[in-house]
């Protein structure tokens, strides 16, 4: 409908424009038109600053005072006390630790399963579309939902887990308080929801690898394998380099998971599984400290870009060295 | 460009920012209209609680829309204690989404006196103070602030007792009489004992006691000081009641006679049917938890005890109202309703929250549970209420408990040695008053 109006509007003869006010009209349109990009991204603009921006920066503002919840009337001035009381708090690092831990833990396998996925899902299979469509479905489901089964499976005593254990012929796993039992355990939950996710991505990465590259590495008598590791993985680098990327944000904010997996803010008796996102919570509001919570918010910004800075930086340096051979 | 055809262009372009601009304007105004007052001077009454009151098992908001009939009541509610106290902090502090009726727990109700006084209600503003001779006196005095404000009514208290498993006992050998239990384990360290002797023989895969944690946290509510002194100064690092229950505790984890659950974990429910432990610390509201996890299976293999080494009290709640609720005079009647001792008795009866009503204690004086295979509640609690200590209450008293009960469970289920998991506790707690 809108094609035919402007088919139609389109052929006017020129000659009708002018008028007698005609300067007024051109001076009033060129402001328009400088002013009128402004006005398209306003709405984007203005739910960022309310949203996003704002936000931001009444966080930074908080994080300077000790604020209680209960109290939030009265602020206390604090500087950078919040700060520097995180670098000597025990339970800080040890999250942080957990942080990077859980995130290997959980992005390394996911990656190379949604690799590996992917790889399987281009050849030719029966009932493609409908494979392709079943791995997205954990990514569909809700993070309170899988954790909830996940945390039945891992049950100490009546857990799923554990009794196939059980008939292997080993001793039962107390999947909730080792450090690494229940590490393993909360990004289980993570490998499982996200795979399907990045493998549809990699797939999608292959797809727009040139047939051509295949064909001449099969003349050459390039094995699949061997197809994969020199045609595919170059190929598919950039697509990589973003899931990467995706994935680290990810695991720096991984929330829901640990938080769900025994419904503790602590993140276990012992903070066994507890992420930086968990630990603010807890702050927060689970103690009501605020000041505290604003100074872990933002020394999670801080780091989240200077993660993704240094991943930005490594791929261009990497892709100037290329361009140089 | 054709002038007429750039106008066009530019009016649907202004058009379309100014519909963005009303659209984000519409956000951000929001519901403003009251939905809940209708016509004809009816009023729907917010109702928000956590655990289970039994309020609605019990039939009293029919009742009250009954009596009342231009009020409708509607309750929300939420699981967790420490959930839902987040998020009645949250709102609070937002001054909106606020229900007319609140509960708040005897661990929560210092904080309100002390830090949020001028977010409740005074309830002597409608004439509460007329009720003060009809509840419990330490029950009452909770809730009042230095100035003499009443911030809350009180519904149930937490009087203690033991619960355990009769079946269970005889399989191993142990006396099921509870009157012959009583005497055997006047003492925590007679508790102990049998527990011990329970392990030799016990049934497989099942344990003497659920938890240390609910061990511990029976056990420190028999004291008159625990975290805080009357100063509000912290204590519990000194405290030598806090010192014994910790160790009474640690001895329990390493004796092996815990079964090892997560006080309100999943697992701890699903242990109930199970039968993965023989006793377990069973403050009044306790009864309405097991009768619902153990379910309709459980009925008379459960039974009721006095509690090893004196009376206590652990837990009981208050009705509030915030001072940002819409219909507070309504909401009074109802919680005045709700508190009197007619009301309370039948709660009791039903759930067996125990009233803190001094009119409805002696009312219920007889009455036994079924379910416990006839256990004398009404005596059995109401001698504990009458006997529990008036408890000094600390801002943090939920959080401190929290952090000494993590550090024992690292004692129980990892072998923390005691020094040390003490420790952990002590860094925990200086986190959280922090």
């Amino acid at each position: 409908m809108s094609l035919t109006a402007t088919a139609k509007a389109g052929p006017r003869p020129s000659g009708t424009g002018p008028g007698p006010d005609d300067g007024r009209a051109t001076a009033l349109r060129r402001t328009w038109r400088k002013a009128s990009p402004y006005a398209y991204i306003a709405p984007f603009f203005t739910l960022f600053l309310a949203f996003g921006l704002f936000p931001l920066l009444y966080t930074a503002f908080v994080s300077l005072y000790r604020v209680e919840l209960q109290t939030s009337g009265e602020m206390e001035w604090r500087g950078i006390a919040n700060y520097t009381a995180l670098f000597t708090d025990e339970y800080f690092w040890i999250s942080l630790r957990n942080t990077f831990t859980i995130g290997v833990l959980s992005t390394v396998p996911q990656l190379a399963m949604a690799l590996g996925l992917a790889h399987l899902l281009n050849y030719k299979l029966r009932g493609r579309t409908f494979i392709r469509t079943a791995i997205l479905l954990p990514y569909a489901t809700s993070v309170a939902a899988a954790t909830l089964v996940f945390a039945q499976l891992f049950g100490r005593d009546f857990g799923l887990i554990n009794y196939v254990i059980g008939l292997v012929g080993f001793d039962p796993v107390d999947w909730q308080t080792g450090t690494v039992a229940s590490q393993i355990a909360v990004s289980s939950i993570v490998i499982w929801r996200w795979t399907g996710y990045n493998a549809l991505i990699y797939l999608a990465g292959m797809q727009s690898i040139p047939h051509e590259l295949y064909e001449a590495a099969e003349m050459d008598g390039a094995s699949r394998w061997r197809q994969f590791i020199h045609v595919t993985l170059p190929g598919l680098r950039p697509t990589i380099v973003f899931t990467v990327i995706i994935s680290t944000i990810g695991a720096t904010q991984l929330f829901g998971e640990p938080l769900l997996f025994e419904g503790s803010i602590s993140g276990g008796i012992s903070h066994q599984y507890q992420t930086l996102g968990l630990y603010m919570y807890e702050q927060g509001w689970g103690f009501f400290h605020l000041g505290r919570a604003a100074a872990i918010a933002w020394v999670m910004f801080v780091l989240i870009v200077v993660l993704v800075g240094a991943n930005a930086l490594l791929v261009r340096r990497r892709a100037r060295k290329e361009a140089g051979r | 460009m054709p002038i007429a055809r750039a106008a066009k262009r530019a009016t649907v372009r202004l058009g379309a920012v100014v519909l963005a601009g009303a659209l984000l304007a519409a956000c951000g105004s929001g519901d403003s209209s009251d939905s809940s007052d209708s016509a004809g001077g009816k009023v729907t009454l917010n109702v928000d609680l956590f655990g289970s009151f039994g309020f609605k098992e019990a039939g009293l908001y029919e009742e009250y829309q009954k009596l009342n009939p231009d009020v409708t009541i509607k309750q929300s509610d939420t699981q967790d204690e420490a959930d839902y106290w987040k998020s009645l902090q949250t709102r609070l502090a937002g001054g909106g989404g606020l229900a007319d009726v609140q509960g708040v727990e005897v661990g929560r109700i210092a904080s309100v006196t002390q830090q949020q006084a001028d977010k409740f209600q005074d309830l002597k503003e409608f004439g509460a103070d007329k009720l003060k001779g009809e509840f419990a006196e330490a029950k009452w005095s909770a809730a009042t602030t230095g100035d003499g404000k009443i911030l809350g009514l009180g519904t149930d208290v937490g009087p203690e007792a033991m619960c355990y498993r009769t079946d269970l006992f005889e399989q191993a050998g142990l006396p099921t009489d509870r009157e012959e239990l009583a005497k055997k384990w006047a003492t925590w360290d007679g508790y102990l004992e049998l527990g011990k002797q329970y392990k030799k023989k016990a049934p497989t895969k099942s344990a003497w006691l659920d938890s240390v944690g609910s061990l511990y946290g029976i056990m420190i509510g028999q004291e008159k000081e625990r975290y805080y002194d009357a100063s509000g100064e912290l204590i519990y690092e000194k405290n030598p009641a806090v010192k014994e229950a910790w160790d009474t505790s640690v001895e329990a984890a390493e004796a092996g006679l815990s079964a090892k659950l997560d006080q309100w974990s999943p697992q701890w429910n699903q242990a109930f049917a199970a039968g993965s432990f023989a006793t377990i610390p069973c403050p009044a509201w306790m009864l309405g938890y097991v009768k619902g996890q153990a379910g309709d299976a459980g009925k008379g293999k459960w039974d009721i005890a006095e509690l090893p080494g004196g009376a206590g009290n652990w837990g009981g709640s208050y009705l509030s109202i915030p001072r940002a609720a819409k219909h507070k005079e309504e909401a009074y009647k109802l919680i005045e309703w709700l508190t009197a001792p007619e009301q309370q008795a039948k709660v009791f009866q039903k759930q067996g929250n125990f009233p803190s009503s001094t009119g409805a204690i002696e009312t219920i004086a007889d009455a036994k549970d079924e379910y416990f295979s006839g256990a004398p509640i009404g005596r059995i609690f109401g001698e504990a209420a009458k006997e529990s200590p008036v408890q000094v209450l600390g801002v943090h008293d939920q959080n401190v408990m929290q952090q000494i009960t993590n550090a024992l469970s690292e004692v129980e289920r990892k072998g923390t040695s005691s020094d040390k998991a003490w420790q952990t506790a002590k860094k925990g707690v200086d986190n959280v008053i922090g």
